[in-house]
């Protein structure tokens, strides 16, 4: 090596991570459970945050939700309010993705002390999401059936470092060719053992155990 | 195109160490991609010519390494680099896989003119 080279090897998302971590550091310091919830457009990120509200409001759970989006628009945010809950609207200018920085920005503006379940509805996108780390307890994704079988072999990042795979729209399984068992071989190569929900935000079905899984991971009221 | 926010980081540590180095132009920066990591090498040259501009960093060259991914098979412990497509073991068939690399995103070193 030349005495003009430099070796660094640093990891290029360190400044990134850096932030992520300090993210997760409030969370646990208010005691608050964190999701970072990932999808492709359309598959119903919002219909289950919101089942989810529904779900868990009458037995005073306080969720917030930060709504990440390309687009100057509030319309996610917007349901979550009419929910009860607080929204915090992200826009990311265009950019594909919500990184660790965006959600410590977000996290000044929410009463974190008060909410024992924060939700990050990331940008809907199969692919850069998946490179930023935002902090969060876990990571899970939201596939559905129309979207076709294929994903987990076409976008296997998403698919790799989850925590929960949740299944949507099954209520379309008689319409729609959709190999589950096709499905179900692509994600356990990935991710051997995942937890999987298959669920439909339509009609409730599945969201029973989804929420026992989530109730056993929240804090103790607050 | 999450490249663009890469490649500011790629700047922004380049830079960091030029400085600290004292040089007056860094003209190659090596990268070393593992094969899972969903970095388009032309897409993050395309974005570092925009950013690289009155830096210390314009015009210096980007050579991207890629490792291959490599994976363990948790049923018989076999050891294997991964084609284009995922697949599983193959040598007993078993889709319990683990990822030993392959993720690896790193600013490995920079050359520098004093």
């Amino acid at each position: 090596m030349s005495e003009n080279r430099i070796k660094i090897v640093e990891k290029v998302m360190n400044a990134n991570d850096r932030i992520a971590s300090q993210n997760r550091q409030r969370f646990d310091a208010s005691n608050t459970y964190s999701i970072n919830l990932m999808a492709s457009p359309g598959a119903g990120k919002t219909s289950f945050i919101l089942a989810t509200i529904h779900a868990l409001i009458d037995q005073g759970v306080q969720i917030g939700v930060i709504e990440g989006d390309t687009a100057p628009v509030t319309i996610d945010s917007d349901k979550i309010a009419a929910a009860g809950m607080p929204a915090i609207q992200v826009n990311t200018g265009g950019q594909c993705h919500l990184d660790a920085p965006m959600i410590e920005g977000a996290l000044d503006q929410l009463p974190l002390d008060e909410i024992d379940l924060l939700v990050v509805e990331n940008v809907g996108n199969l692919i850069c999401p998946a490179a930023f780390e935002l902090g969060t307890h876990s990571k899970i994704v939201i596939a559905s059936i129309p979207e076709g079988d294929d994903k987990p072999y076409k976008y296997p990042n998403i698919y790799r470092g989850l925590d929960v795979l949740i299944i949507n729209k099954i209520d379309l399984l008689p319409y729609i060719d959709f190999d589950m068992d096709y499905f179900r071989q692509g994600v356990e190569i990935l991710n051997p053992g995942l937890v999987t929900f298959p669920v439909s935000c339509k009609t409730g079905e599945g969201i029973q155990d989804w929420l026992t899984w989530l109730t056993k991971r929240l804090p103790v009221k607050k | 195109m999450h490249e663009l926010s890469v490649t500011e980081s790629v700047l922004e540590i380049a830079c960091k160490h030029a400085e600290k180095a004292q040089a007056k132009k860094v003209t190659d920066i090596y990268l070393v991609i593992g094969r899972l990591s969903s970095i388009v090498d032309d897409s993050v040259s395309f974005y570092w010519e925009m950013i690289s501009k009155n830096t210390v960093c314009e015009d210096a060259k980007l050579h991207f390494k890629r490792i291959p991914a490599k994976l363990l098979c948790l049923q018989c412990s076999h050891e294997y680099i991964l084609d284009d497509e995922l697949t599983p073991c193959p040598n007993c068939g078993s889709a319990r896989v683990k990822v030993i690399s392959g993720n690896e995103f790193n600013l490995d070193s920079i050359e520098i003119q004093r």
